[in-house]
């Protein structure tokens, strides 16, 4: 009986893996390239799953001293740090007035964000460039600024008007019996306890905006200005030239901000993933 | 003493003034209206707004630089004489059916396998979830690197493992190869959201039904059919509805490995919307490319929602 439940353990990593492999592989892949010779990567007889002549730094080189990648990634950083911080202060409120207080068109403001959390970004990027060249935002970082909200907000407020709700009423009318006023029951009781909460949703704000493409490429185009994955699939792509290696090189720095949160916060993802599509 | 209890009596005033203010921002009428006005404002100026801005381009014959008209109808009927839009109303519905379908399939299958006993368990779910993480644009830039026209890593294991035969195909460059190119990345990319929500769903369920089921002389393959993919209906429902909105308006894959070619093969609603509006500068038309998205999308929300009802009831 143990033993069938041995094998039964090993069927399943064995089924796994070539999920795994998929998964996987695409990364594998951009690695080996950016770390391969030119020699190496052109030659069609070579073996491609493997660097066999040598490892080379040189379109990492490249990447960072003849090219704007540093200029792009500090702006990467810059929106979506800012873009992150007002949509959580803006979801976080609003959440807990969606998800405590009793007023006037509650419940239909509530769907109302619910609708927009659905509404693609594809859909809107034509008008809201017309929008955002009214407000004198056109080829600026500070557009990706004011325009990545529009769908972190709902996102944040959905996921935090969750998290909200398993507080217990209780614990916070206590604290308002005991004199506190709403908003200090808010900021001393239930952000406290909400805290997974807020660290999810900032976790998956800065993931989306760090990977938001059709808005940085519609908005913004001259090379101070674009973010880095912008700048890596438009800027190091002159006419048909592909420089494979260091484009695979802007590929792999671009991800490191998003991997290291991944590998601390994974948990975090995991959950945030399960409760923005459930809740 | 009478200079003593001025300052005495004025300290006694403000915090009733503040008392007074905070009393009456407590108020939850109040208080929720001004919570809820800074998201408010943002969706009415920078969602609502423009959308209703896509309703009148679309209405119009907008041209970048030129003042406009209304033309009513005439630009979503014109689009059916474009051949561009007629094949990418067919790829929409293609590339959306084929890649929802294989996540659907290729979900439930990695969600029941996460849900085994694993010895890595944290790590496998890691590589799993990885594709979702990464930026999809750069992502896929690796993927437009493996299927190089000269230095495809895919073809050279597929020549190599004997299963075709060379020179192999021309991936980004062929019609039915590129479609079945932006598919598979989608699939790629698509499949950790599937195959994480579908496993929250999996642990939900109850043990005890398994054991029962099994009592009855239940086999594995009448367990999955007849308790874990009835109880499983709900939230594969939502997670449908989500893949398919975000399938069905995919950019970033098709702009990045074909930009919509070979001859508009891989074209879809976002990217022809972009190139019609932003790149040919017919803002009209573009407007109403993106348009199209959206009965699509609302006939899927609604049938969507329509179901998840009939199942709660």
């Amino acid at each position: 009986m143990k033993g069938r439940k041995f094998w039964n353990q090993v069927l399943a990593h064995a089924a796994l893996m070539p999920f795994i492999i998929f998964a996987v592989f695409p990364f594998y892949h951009m690695a080996l390239t950016s770390l391969k010779q030119n020699r190496e990567l052109y030659d069609r007889t070579a073996v491609p799953l493997l660097i066999r002549q040598g490892a080379t730094l040189e379109h990492y080189n490249r990447l960072l001293w003849e090219t704007e990648f540093i200029t792009w990634t500090k702006n990467s950083l810059l929106v979506t740090i800012l873009a992150t911080v007002i949509s959580l202060v803006i979801g976080t409120i609003a959440a807990y007035a969606l998800a405590r207080l009793k007023f006037f068109a509650v419940a239909g403001l509530g769907t109302g964000i619910f609708v927009t959390y659905l509404v693609p970004t594809s859909l809107l990027f034509l008008p809201l460039a017309q929008v955002v060249n009214w407000l004198g935002l056109g080829d600026s970082k500070w557009a990706l600024v004011v325009t990545y909200p529009t769908f972190l907000v709902p996102f944040c407020t959905w996921l935090l008007m969750g998290y909200f709700r398993t507080v217990p009423k209780e614990v916070e009318e206590c604290a308002m019996v005991d004199g506190a006023t709403r908003i200090q029951a808010l900021w001393r009781i239930v952000l406290p306890i909400a805290v997974p909460g807020l660290v999810c949703a900032a976790l998956f704000a800065f993931t989306l905006s760090w990977n938001e493409f059709i808005y940085a490429l519609t908005f913004t185009s001259s090379s101070e200005q674009i973010t880095a994955s912008v700048g890596v699939t438009t800027e190091l792509i002159r006419g048909d030239i592909y420089y494979w290696g260091s484009l695979m090189a802007g590929a792999v720095l671009a991800s490191v901000p998003i991997v290291i949160l991944y590998v601390f916060f994974l948990d975090y993802y995991v959950s945030g993933l399960t409760a923005g599509a459930i809740k | 003493m009478a200079i003593g209890t001025l300052p005495a009596a004025a300290t006694r005033a403000r915090p009733s003034i503040r008392a007074r203010l905070s009393e009456f921002f407590d108020r939850e009428h109040i208080l929720g209206p001004l919570f809820i006005s800074p998201a408010f404002l943002l969706i009415l100026l920078l969602v609502a707004y423009p959308f209703c801005m896509a309703i009148y381009f679309s209405l119009s014959n907008t041209f970048i630089g030129r003042p406009s008209h209304f033309i009513g109808l005439t630009n979503f009927i014109n689009l059916w004489d474009s051949d561009a839009f007629r094949q990418t109303f067919q790829n929409a519905f293609v590339f959306c059916g084929l890649a929802v379908g294989a996540k659907i399939v290729l979900g439930i299958s990695l969600a029941l396998l996460l849900n085994q006993q694993l010895w890595f368990k944290r790590m496998i779910r890691g590589a799993v979830l990885l594709p979702w993480v990464i930026p999809t644009a750069l992502s896929t830039l690796g993927w437009s690197w493996m299927f190089n026209s000269l230095y495809s890593v895919v073809n050279w294991t597929l020549l190599a493992s004997g299963i075709i035969d060379p020179p192999g195909p021309n991936w980004l460059g062929q019609k039915y190869y590129a479609m079945a190119a932006v598919i598979i990345v989608n699939i790629w990319r698509g499949l950790p959201f599937f195959a994480i929500t579908l496993l929250a769903g999996l642990v939900a369920i109850p043990k005890e039904l398994y054991e029962a089921a099994e009592a009855d002389g239940a086999g594995p393959i009448s367990r999955f059919w007849y308790v874990t993919l009835p109880l499983l209906k709900g939230v594969l429902a939502i997670v449908v509805l989500f893949s398919t909105i975000f399938t069905f308006s995919e950019f970033n894959i098709i702009y990045v490995l074909t930009h919509g070619g070979p001859i508009n093969s891989t074209h879809l609603f976002a990217t022809l919307a972009r190139q019609v509006g932003l790149e040919t500068g017919r803002i009209g038309e573009g407007a109403a490319i993106s348009l199209y998205l959206f009965p699509a999308l609302m006939i899927v929300v609604w049938a969507q929602l329509r179901y998840v009802r009939k199942q709660a009831n």
